[in-house]
């Protein structure tokens, strides 16, 4: 990349307390100061927010979608983790 | 590994699942070359349509109606930012695709190729311009790449109240003094064959659309989508007394549908390649906003590491 | 002049300063140096058409003659408008328009802090509610500042040109009249003297830290409170009002 852009920083964003923040997108920010309010301009326009966190995208680490079956299919059968898996009388009430 | 055919079916698998494909999915080169043209097709549409209607917001004529285009045209250029932001997932820089538009490589949306000529147009541009874009834009909701549909969900919502404004004032014209009516008229009639050809060349000359609606990139074909916006606005341009310029325009019992006339395709490819009103001007200001801005996002990436030497050394 | 006239003026220069600025920052969307800057500028525009609405419409309800915001805004001269002479100098470069959206929101900062205390529940309402804004406005004019004087021998000697062009428009803004002290001593308008403190420091700071230097010049240019005008000033109007002069009899 030609260094005199600005890198990309990955957006995530608290709509209001009580919530986790959640990735909405990226920008161009010369720094983190200005990622934020880059964040709050771009993506707060309409009070979507309560609070912002900034990530440069090249500091993200991410998982290989190839290694999903090796990563993800074990917790598939294992379905007594599961509240549906046990049968409790209907006289027991909820449970 | 597998090899590169069973990799296309598994792909193909998944779209046809409704599975959405994600950044580091492994997807064809030809896929991620047509995302990319298509997005950032889209992402310099907004931008460049900035132009247009940023042309009259200081000289709105009433400060209600100056902050209302201020925060649409802002909203274009977020679009515009949303979008270039999903076409930088599939590993392109935003200045590479920039540069490709100022250099004419990459095209955008040749309705902003016409000017923009008295308050109407606004109006007009409102209405019928994002009327055609919406009808896009839902459809690409439910696109196959999932940071390009995200972006759509997020813009279509946004997009909401443009359509409405862009009536509101073509209505307020339409029942005004003459003038105004005269103005309304005046821009539908330049308006109106601009926007259909939004939706890009018939489907038999289409040479895209097939293969995208394979991948699911695209869901309705251009006439699909022409025609659903020609249902929806004839009444709309009737209810406040305005008429369609096309003489063949009638409704048909039969396919429940409007009729109309034919469109001038060699219009559509004569301004879609760089001979339209506008074409040079356009480009002359957005090549001239980054240009002139070049020293700033320089100096802003100079005192950013400067701040951060001094932070380290401390 | 009685407190009702002098009332008016007054919101009217808040409301002037609010409109003709903002009138300035919105020349530049869709021209930005990014995309990301763009956006945030229209922001800070947005934020102040808000604020001249608000005063214009109050400004309109102390006058009792029935005029509203755009009656005010689009059926004035030049010589009407009570803006200070910075906020209609041209946006030139974004380092310009930075500096002097730096120099004017120091002291608009200022200025709203003391008027949410006015003892007019009008007034005290809309600088209160306009406070937040500003405050904004002012970090991320002073941010800029500083990164722009502080960023490259370029950016460094376009703050300072700015710097330099704008400084003789700075005087104005702390040149207390008859409205200025009538509405002082009724515990109304702010002290001008008081405000002229706070921002020598804070603007100090600022310049100091974007490694400029302050012009050494004490001759201020002054007149736009009282309708003396540069000539930038009729040519906005003349945009700006063309609607409403060229069709009188139209509602938009």
């Amino acid at each position: 990349m030609n260094k005199k852009e600005w890198p990309l920083w990955e957006i995530f964003i608290r709509s209001k307390n009580g919530l986790n923040h959640k990735h909405v997108g990226s920008l161009h920010a010369a720094d983190a100061e200005m990622a934020i309010e880059n964040a709050r301009d771009v993506y707060c326009r309409r009070n979507e927010g309560v609070s912002i966190w900034v990530v440069l995208s090249s500091q993200i680490v991410a998982s290989d979608p190839d290694e999903a079956d090796a990563l993800y299919e074990p917790a598939k059968n294992k379905i007594y983790r599961h509240p549906t898996f046990y049968e409790i009388p209907k006289e027991v009430g909820h449970m | 590994m597998l090899s590169n055919e069973q990799l296309e079916k598994e792909f193909q698998a998944k779209i046809d699942a409704e599975i959405k494909i994600e950044p580091k999915d492994w997807m064809p080169d030809a896929y991620r070359k047509t995302l990319i043209r298509q997005i950032s097709q889209h992402a310099h549409s907004e931008v460049v349509g900035m132009l247009p209607e940023g042309n009259w917001i200081t000289r709105a004529p009433s400060l209600r109606s100056k902050v209302i285009l201020l925060a649409k045209v802002q909203d274009e250029a977020g679009h515009g930012l949303y979008l270039y932001s999903a076409a930088e997932t599939l590993g392109v820089d935003r200045e590479e695709l920039i540069e490709e538009l100022h250099t004419g490589k990459a095209k955008y949306s040749s309705i902003f190729n016409y000017p923009t000529l008295t308050w109407a147009d606004i109006g007009a541009i409102g209405w019928l311009v994002d009327g055609a874009a919406i009808a896009n834009q839902v459809m690409l909701c439910r696109t196959s790449y999932g940071p390009y549909a995200r972006a759509m969900v997020r813009i279509c919502k946004e997009e909401s109240f443009h359509q409405r404004q862009g009536y509101e004032i073509m209505m307020k014209m339409a029942q005004g003094t003459p003038e105004q009516r005269q103005m309304a008229q005046d821009a539908l009639n330049r308006w109106w064959w601009p926007s259909l050809m939004m939706f890009g060349p018939p489907d038999d000359k289409s040479i895209h659309t097939a293969q995208s609606l394979k991948w699911k990139i695209k869901r309705q074909t251009n006439d699909e989508l022409r025609q659903e916006f020609i249902d929806k606005t004839v009444k709309q341009a009737e209810f406040i007394g305005l008429t369609i310029p096309d003489p063949d325009l009638k409704w048909n019992e039969e396919r429940q549908h409007y009729d109309y006339g034919p469109i001038n395709w060699e219009e559509f490819y004569q301004v879609i390649n760089g001979n339209g009103p506008c074409n040079r001007q356009r480009m002359r200001d957005r090549i001239k906003a980054h240009e002139e801005g070049a020293w700033v996002r320089e100096a802003a990436i100079a005192y950013a590491e400067k701040k951060q030497a001094k932070k380290n050394a401390a | 002049m009685n407190i009702q006239e002098a009332l008016l003026e007054y919101c009217l220069r808040l409301g002037d300063n609010s409109l003709i600025i903002g009138h300035r920052m919105s020349e530049w969307c869709g021209h930005g140096p990014i995309l990301e800057q763009d956006i945030a500028l229209i922001n800070i525009a947005l934020d102040h058409i808000g604020q001249a609405r608000n005063w214009l419409t109050l400004a309109g309800e102390i006058e009792g003659k029935g005029r509203t915001e755009d009656d005010f805004a689009y059926k004035r001269d030049a010589h009407q408008f009570r803006n200070l002479l910075i906020t209609e100098q041209p946006n030139g470069n974004w380092g310009d328009t930075l500096m002097r959206g730096f120099l004017f929101d120091t002291f608009n900062f200022y200025l709203h802090q003391i008027l949410q205390h006015s003892k007019h529940e009008g007034i005290a309402a809309i600088a209160e509610k306009s406070l937040k804004e500003i405050n904004y406005h002012v970090k991320y004019s002073s941010e800029w500042v500083i990164r722009l004087g502080d960023g490259t021998e370029v950016s460094h000697q376009k703050m300072q040109d700015a710097l330099d062009n704008l400084w003789m428009f700075t005087g104005e803004m702390f040149e207390a009249d008859e409205v200025d002290q009538l509405l002082l001593e009724e515990s109304i308008g702010a002290d001008l003297q008081q405000i002229k403190e706070a921002w020598n420091d804070h603007v100090r700071e600022v310049i100091d830290e974007a490694t400029l230097k302050i012009p050494e010049s004490n001759w201020f240019q002054k007149g736009g409170k009282q309708g003396r005008h540069t000539e930038y000033l009729g040519y906005i109007l003349a945009e700006m009002q063309f609607l409403p002069r060229a069709y009188p009899d139209a509602v938009w």
